[in-house]
């Protein structure tokens, strides 16, 4: 860690860095017993329960119960459950596919910002509106659009020859995955699109003066010298989004319920959990929707040698 | 653009046209359906009618009012909370060298990371065992494991970006670091607060999972699990108008918010998560 306080830590130590570090950690206290109490709690007692049979209704009775809850030869448990499997196989094709897509076009919209021209100010303004709508209100907005008898999305595929008759979009099998991942990518890729912008804007102007000058062909420079450059930022603004595709549950909760067909693991642990009052076996797969997510980002970070900003100057 | 080859002159506004017509064509499509009188709404059309009766029907069939002002409490309060704890945090953090300082980092930004139902049915007993349940108290302890990590991190970054020289001469005039954070970073961070407090807004306003997890009746809900919850006579047929209104209603002040703060938001964004 290259700091400039660090001569002073390496000298020994002077009266006033002892005050300021015994401070700094008397600052900390108060924010990290909130968020014990928020989080590490919480997080303890969730995987606690996970050995357990606990109930909803009476959440202070409960027995513990080893691994029951992942896997017994009785009713089999989590890991045996094909609806669970299901959820999994959904939740990571709707984190690859949604995010994948939010790539590329937000690398397209932040491309196009990036250029100068007249009224970027209100482009830029204008998709700010999805990020900035609440994701329920999205999801309902959404679903009045793929509304299968008034919806406009199929009013205007018909009129134009595209549909042949109205699609019910969220409740069929075949479509209800696409409207999901349709509807994220709509509310997702200015998010993306700003952070990769805000990478572009930091690129250093000289090399795109030397490769203009060279006359190399503007598709070549993107691939060799804006990709390369923009690369780190990509690479944190995609890890973000997929962290959040993991975990989505709002979105499908609104749009199509409990359908088995887009099920995520979120929306498997909460129904277990509330609908069916197993706090138990919600809370296996909670855990192992943590274990899979916390496994994941170790893969992705270790893999793919990103640096995720543990350094202060 | 004056390098570029004619059709990519020419197909370049339809690029950003595209661009903007998808990101604002559904706002405005809910917009116009809400304005449509009940009977209206099952025709498609694209120009609004003013009709202003799901209004009126949004705040007399619920208690929308109530929902708005729940949604408003919580996410201030949320807010508050969050700044409160997290300047001193960041303070710590971004300007002091102590010893797993960047363990401790990496923590606050994993939990940032959480997802939500891992810690659902632990919150739900601490909810319970404190007596908050179905109440607003138990949605904000909630909404910090949200926005407290994120407050502090993005603070933090803040923290660091500051001169040196700005503490320097305070401690060699005696200050302790409480007054240096008081009388020094204070005044200078209020655009960062401004930021990371309409952030952190954002965040506990749209919250939907413990929301809708944690409270019971109609009078306690905030407005994302109002506007999923609204029902009609039927089982079957929604009451669409209503839902958009409400939907407008809710989304408005945002977006006025966010337009009003563009390039904070995007400023603070970026602290957050670019840091390759």
């Amino acid at each position: 860690m290259t700091d400039r306080s660090d001569h002073a830590t390496a000298s020994g130590g002077s009266e006033l860095t002892r005050a300021k570090v015994r401070s700094a950690l008397l600052f900390l206290a108060p924010m990290l017993v909130v968020l014990f109490l928020v989080a590490g709690w919480p997080l303890i007692r969730t995987i606690w329960f996970s050995f357990t049979d606990a109930s909803l209704t009476n959440i202070g009775e409960y027995n513990f119960i080893g691994f029951d809850n992942f896997y017994n030869s009785e009713w089999g448990g989590l890991l045996s459950d094909p609806d669970w499997w299901r959820a999994v196989w959904n939740t990571l094709r709707f984190a690859v596919i949604s995010v994948s897509i939010e790539t590329v076009l937000g690398l397209i919209v932040a491309l196009a910002l990036n250029v100068q021209f007249p009224g970027r100010g209100w482009v830029r303004a204008a998709i700010l509106i999805p990020w900035a709508i609440p994701t329920i209100v999205s999801a309902k907005m959404w679903s009045w659009m793929l509304h299968d008898q008034f919806g406009m999305l199929n009013d205007l595929g018909m009129r134009l020859g595209m549909l042949a008759e109205p699609v019910a979009w969220t409740a069929s099998p075949d479509t209800a995955m696409m409207a999901v991942i349709m509807v994220d990518v709509w509310k997702t890729t200015p998010f993306m699109a700003l952070l990769i912008l805000a990478g572009l804007q930091m690129l250093p102007s000289d090399c795109y003066e030397a490769a203009r000058v060279d006359g190399i062909h503007p598709v070549r420079v993107f691939f060799r010298v804006t990709l390369p450059l923009v690369y780190p930022a990509l690479m944190v603004a995609v890890i973000f989004r997929a962290l959040d595709a993991l975990r989505i549950f709002d979105l499908i909760y609104v749009l199509t319920s409990n359908s088995k067909d887009t099920m995520t693991m979120s929306v498997y642990a909460r129904q277990q959990l509330v609908d069916f009052q197993d706090v138990g076996y919600g809370s296996a797969a909670s855990t192992m929707l943590f274990l899979i997510i916390a496994g994941l980002t170790i893969a992705y970070i270790t893999l793919g040698k990103v640096k995720l900003g543990g350094d202060v100057r | 653009m004056k390098s570029w080859s004619l059709p990519a002159r020419i197909g370049f506004p339809f690029l950003l046209l595209a661009i903007a017509l998808f990101a604002v064509f559904p706002f405005y499509y809910a917009i116009v359906s809400s304005l449509k009188a009940p009977t209206e709404l099952f025709t498609v059309s694209y120009a609004p009618s003013l009709n202003f009766s799901n209004y009126a029907s949004v705040f007399a069939e619920q208690p929308f009012g109530r929902n708005i002002l729940n949604s408003v409490v919580v996410a201030v309060v949320v807010v508050a909370l969050s700044l409160g704890l997290g300047v001193t945090a960041a303070f710590a953090l971004g300007r002091v060298q102590f010893r797993g300082r960047a363990a401790l980092l990496l923590t606050i930004l994993g939990v940032s990371m959480f997802p939500q139902v891992a810690v659902l049915s632990g919150m739900f007993e601490l909810i319970r065992a404190l007596g908050i349940y179905n109440s607003l108290p138990g949605l904000v302890l909630a909404n910090l494991i949200l926005t407290l990590p994120f407050t502090v991190w993005v603070l933090t970054t803040f923290m660091r970006e500051l001169p040196k020289e700005l503490e320097e001469a305070a401690y060699v005039d005696g200050a302790t670091p409480l007054i240096v954070v008081r009388r020094v970073f204070l005044p200078i961070m209020g655009p960062a607060l401004v930021t990371t407090g309409l952030l952190a807004f954002i965040a506990a306003w749209n919250e939907f999972l413990f929301a809708l997890t944690f409270t019971l009746s109609n009078e306690m809900r905030t407005v994302p699990v109002a506007i999923a919850l609204i029902t009609g006579g039927s089982q079957y047929e929604l009451p669409w108008g209503n839902i958009m209104a409400a939907s407008v209603i809710v989304t408005v002040p945002l977006i006025v918010l966010v337009l009003i703060f563009q390039r904070k938001i995007v400023s603070g964004l970026t602290a957050g998560a670019v840091k390759g």
